[in-house]
């Protein structure tokens, strides 16, 4: 188990002071300015060697990233900005961070748009986190009274200026390119891409977007050095990462452990198992809502990091662990999160916003096993007509939840399929 | 995708209070000369928080403080699903039923909000006092199941916890947020296993060794890049 010294975020629980004092006391601004003066070249070759990868979903190398913003300064500012519009089922990390570790994000903003050449960063927070922001500005107000971030940062001689935008209740503005479009006033419809961010963003800027825990790992990541951080996990998914683990367990809770960690010992150790023991599971979906659900079999051995769960056909995404016991309609959760695709859609691209509708009433057929038993594969083929065929990933992560069904519960499917028929011929003859 | 429209009724006009016109400039204040436009979604939050509800006329005043054409507001107001385009209670009580929800019993929960208020999905009590709506995912998985009622977050509920928190605020009252069986955050329940100890101060690394080591590097692969071909 990783030990409470090489936890990141200290006030994960919330059990002590989040205010600047507090976050002081727990080394958050110690020696920013001396990372400052490492210059924005170190900075970036130093997350680079640390081997962060985004922790948004993508798992894209977060250095690599940095990297892509033009080297100097023109016309147009370099503009960071925040991902906090935290919603994919089963993913509530970034909404702990925001409330009792603020000033870990606000550090980690300073330091990434410094090192980017950005003068201003807006973290776009989901509009239901009222209480959360509310924590957040104060945080912010903080930063600004103690001369952390404003005219001259840290005394750094670098002016920087964040700002706080809530957003209104739209599961695709996670999308950078929807969040973009959102910060500037409009619909939350994805952009294609290229240009990417990088080259044009926000008001048509060079802009980077990151999630808040790949901004708020940063400064202590600097701090300790990258050689500290890569002890954890495997090689190509190094480090700390917290994850999400709700539904069927004993004790759902969020805990930061090492990249890498079996699924199994995640789940024994800190939330006193499944429900009715390890043997009592049917199926867990390992990464948030968009990845495919994994059944029993493979959950016994599989590894939490971005490579295993690719190689089991699912993956890490926001490391958001939905546990679901025997007791549990598996065909019905599925269809579950079909409705909230259905919902989400953002209705630019037709395989999307017709496919997601399409799913969801199809899935809530399965559920009943109101359907032929070649519904099946059109169901299968109709996935992967969104899959792959509309602008952001939408479309995939509405996909991939199906797949997943039909690849590992198949049987289940069919079992319904044939009950239905035969309760409806058991009618017709009585 | 949803699909949101206005409402039919609509009142005759809409205007900022003292207060929330000063919020509407600070926050305008945020943004680049001539990006007004990005202050839609705050500003569109002022006025259903002064309301309760976006109005037609509530669109129109707020396109011409940010020169915005009004259909391009009315676009943001039936995007967000935030935004209530009719008149809600003024008690809103919105309960998560996405799949770490459902997982744990948001049924039941759905039960006892539909049976405590006697009204459905989409509905307001007769005396306009409470309004009942679906939530999708709201961001607090490992506390399910949760409600929102207006900006807070309930947590932990059950059948008989959700009865207890809506009856107190039939008498007018307003119970404690946050976990309704005393958890800290999104800590497991029961005996803390990490976190235990008074967190202090991580070790910093050698910045000075650190920079000099990233310059050789820095100056060999400038040498090696430099150097003629064989």
């Amino acid at each position: 188990m990783l030990s409470d010294k090489d936890r990141i975020f200290t006030n994960l629980y919330g059990r002590h002071d989040w205010r600047l004092a507090g976050a002081r006391a727990r080394g958050d601004w110690d020696g920013t300015k001396e990372i400052l003066g490492m210059g924005s070249e170190w900075i970036i070759d130093e997350m680079k060697r640390s081997g962060l990868r985004g922790r948004g979903g993508a798992g894209f190398p977060t250095g690599l990233k940095w990297s892509f913003m033009p080297k100097t300064e023109s016309d147009r500012p370099h503009y960071l900005v925040v991902n906090a519009d935290e919603g994919e089922p089963g993913t509530c990390k970034d909404r702990d961070m925001l409330r009792f570790d603020p000033h870990k994000l606000i550090e980690g903003c300073l330091i990434a748009s410094f090192a980017m050449k950005a003068h201003a960063c807006y973290i776009y927070i989901r509009g239901e986190f009222y209480n959360e922001a509310s924590n957040l500005q104060v945080a912010i107000d903080e930063a600004y009274a103690a001369g952390l971030i404003g005219d001259n940062a840290c005394g750094s001689g670098w002016k920087f200026d964040l700002y706080l935008h809530r957003g209104a209740g739209a599961y695709i503005c996670g999308e950078e390119t929807a969040l973009i479009e959102s910060l500037e006033g409009k619909k939350g419809q994805p952009r294609l891409k290229p240009p990417f961010p990088a080259g044009v963003g926000l008001y048509g800027c060079p802009t980077t977007v990151n999630n808040v825990e790949s901004i708020a790992v940063a400064p202590t990541i600097l701090r300790r050095g990258a050689s500290w951080f890569t002890q954890f996990g495997r090689p190509n998914n190094t480090g700390t990462k917290v994850f999400c683990i709700s539904g069927n367990v004993n004790k759902p809770c969020n805990v930061e452990e090492s990249m890498s960690i079996p699924l199994k010992e995640l789940i024994d150790k800190h939330c006193g198992g499944v429900r009715g023991g390890w043997d009592n599971l049917q199926a867990i979906i390992p990464g948030g809502a968009s990845v495919p659900v994994l059944p029993k079999s493979i959950c016994d051995t599989v590894l939490m990091d971005f490579d295993a769960l690719r190689d089991v056909r699912s993956g890490l995404g926001t490391a958001a662990v939905m546990v679901m016991d025997k007791s549990v309609d598996v065909v019905a959760a599925i269809s579950r999160l079909s409705s909230f695709y259905k919902h989400e859609s953002c209705g630019q691209c037709t395989p999307c916003r017709e496919g997601t509708g399409w799913l969801a009433r199809v899935m809530k057929r399965m559920v009943k096993g109101e359907a032929t038993l070649g519904e099946i594969d059109t169901l299968e083929q109709v996935t992967y007509q969104i899959e792959g065929h509309t602008i952001c990933a939408l479309g995939d992560a509405a996909a991939w939840p199906v797949q997943g069904l039909i690849r590992h519960f198949r049987p289940e499917l069919e079992r319904r399929i044939r009950d239905y028929r035969d309760a409806k011929v058991r009618d017709k003859a009585a | 995708m949803s699909t949101r429209s206005l409402a039919k009724e609509q009142p005759a006009s809409f205007a900022f209070n003292a207060d929330m016109t000063a919020l509407a400039q600070r926050i305008i204040a945020k943004y680049p000369a001539g990006r007004q436009a990005s202050a839609v979604i705050p500003l569109l939050d002022l006025a259903q928080r002064q309301e309760g509800w976006v109005t037609q006329p509530a669109i129109e005043v707020v396109a011409k403080m940010l020169d915005m054409a009004p259909i391009r507001v009315l676009e943001v107001a039936t995007f967000y699903t935030m935004f209530n385009l009719s008149p809600v209670g003024k008690t809103h009580v919105q309960v998560c039923t996405s799949l770490s929800c459902w997982l744990r019993g948001s049924n039941d929960v759905v039960k006892a909000c539909k049976e405590k208020l006697n009204i459905g999905f989409g509905e307001t009590t007769a005396d306009g006092k409470f309004s009942l709506a679906e939530l999708e995912c709201s961001g607090a998985c490992v506390n399910a199941p949760v409600i929102q009622i207006g900006d807070d977050y309930f947590e932990d509920v059950d059948y008989a916890s959700t009865g207890k928190i809506l009856d107190a605020f039939k008498r007018g009252e307003k119970p404690a947020h946050g976990s309704a069986i005393g958890r800290a955050g999104a800590a497991p329940a029961g005996e803390a296993i990490t976190l235990t100890e008074n967190p202090a101060p991580p070790p910093k690394q050698d910045f000075a060794a650190a920079k000099a080591a990233f310059e050789k590097a820095k100056a060999e692969a400038a040498a090696k890049a430099a150097a003629p071909k064989p």
